[in-house]
C-alpha cells in the first residue's frame, strides 16, 4: 500500500470511529437525561440514589450507551492526539443543543445557535491539522 | 451547588483524559469492533492507569448525571467543556503534543462555540 492510500485508510478509520463515538455519546446523552428528569432530585452524597437511578430504563440505556462511547473513544485516542479529539468532538454539543430542543423542549437562544456555528467551524479547522504528532502507531 | 459539580466533573475529567490518551498512545491502534472492544475491557482490567483513569470517569459521570438532573441538559453538556482550555494545556507539557498554530485557532474557535453555547 503506497503512502497516501495508507494515509487515506486511517483518516476513512478515523471518521468512522469519530462518528460512532459522537452518536453513542448523543443518544447516551440524551436518554440519560430523559431518565433522571423523571426522578425525585437526589443528593450527590447518597450512592443509593444512583442505583435506583440505574433502575429506570431510560437511565439503564443511556448508561449503556455512554460506557461504549468510552471504549470507542479510547480507540479514538489510541489513534489521534488529546489535543485533535477534544475540539473535533466537541461537535457532539451542536448534537446536543439539537436534541435537547427536539426531545426535550429546551429553548435554545440564538447566542446557543451562533455558539454551534463556532464549534462546528473550529473543529472543522482543528480536522484539517495532523492527527497525531507524538507517537501514534497506525497501522 | 451547581459550580461545585462543575469543578468536581472538570477535575476529575482532565486527570481521566490525561491518563487515558497516555495509555492508548503507548497501547498503539485499536479497532471498534466487537474482538477490539472485548480487546479494550481486557485492557482496562490489566493497565493501571486506565483503571484509575476510568475511577476519575465514573466520579466526573456521577456528578455529570446529579448536574443533569439539576440544570438543563444545554447548560449541563458544555458547562462540562470548561475542561478543554486545562486538557490542551497539559496535553503539550505532560503528552508532549505539538499543538500547531492551526490546531490552537481551531480549539480557541472551537472554545468560544461552548463558551457562547453554555452562556
Amino acid at each position: 500500500m503506497t503512502a497516501t492510500r495508507k494515509k487515506q485508510a486511517y483518516a476513512f478509520r478515523l471518521g468512522v470511529i469519530l462518528v460512532l463515538f459522537l452518536t453513542l455519546k448523543a443518544a447516551g446523552n440524551l436518554s440519560l437525561a430523559l431518565g433522571m428528569k423523571h426522578l425525585p432530585p437526589a443528593s450527590p452524597a447518597n450512592p443509593l440514589a444512583y442505583v435506583q437511578a440505574m433502575l429506570d430504563p431510560f437511565v439503564a440505556a443511556g448508561v449503556v450507551a455512554l460506557i461504549l462511547a468510552v471504549l470507542v473513544r479510547m480507540a479514538l485516542l489510541s489513534l489521534a492526539d488529546l489535543s485533535f479529539v477534544l475540539p473535533v468532538t466537541a461537535v457532539g454539543y451542536v448534537v446536543a443543543a439539537f436534541l435537547g430542543r427536539t426531545f426535550l423542549h429546551e429553548a435554545v437562544s440564538a447566542q446557543r445557535w451562533l455558539g454551534t456555528a463556532l464549534i462546528v467551524v473550529g473543529a472543522m479547522v482543528v480536522g484539517s491539522t495532523t492527527h497525531s504528532t507524538n507517537g501514534a502507531r497506525p497501522k | 451547588m451547581k459550580w461545585i459539580l462543575v469543578a468536581a466533573m472538570v477535575s476529575a475529567t482532565v486527570l481521566s483524559d490525561l491518563l487515558q490518551s497516555y495509555e492508548m498512545k503507548r497501547a498503539g491502534e485499536q479497532t471498534v469492533d466487537a474482538r477490539g472492544l472485548m480487546k479494550l475491557l481486557r485492557m482496562i482490567a490489566r493497565r493501571s492507569f486506565l483503571i484509575l483513569s476510568i475511577g476519575c470517569l465514573a466520579i466526573s459521570f456521577f456528578t455529570f448525571m446529579v448536574l443533569v438532573q439539576r440544570e438543563p441538559l444545554s447548560f449541563a453538556v458544555p458547562a462540562s467543556a470548561a475542561s478543554f482550555v486545562l486538557e490542551a494545556v497539559a496535553a503539550k507539557i505532560v503528552l508532549r503534543e505539538h499543538i500547531s498554530v492551526r490546531r490552537a485557532t481551531g480549539a480557541l474557535i472551537v472554545l468560544c462555540g461552548v463558551i457562547l453555547v453554555g452562556g
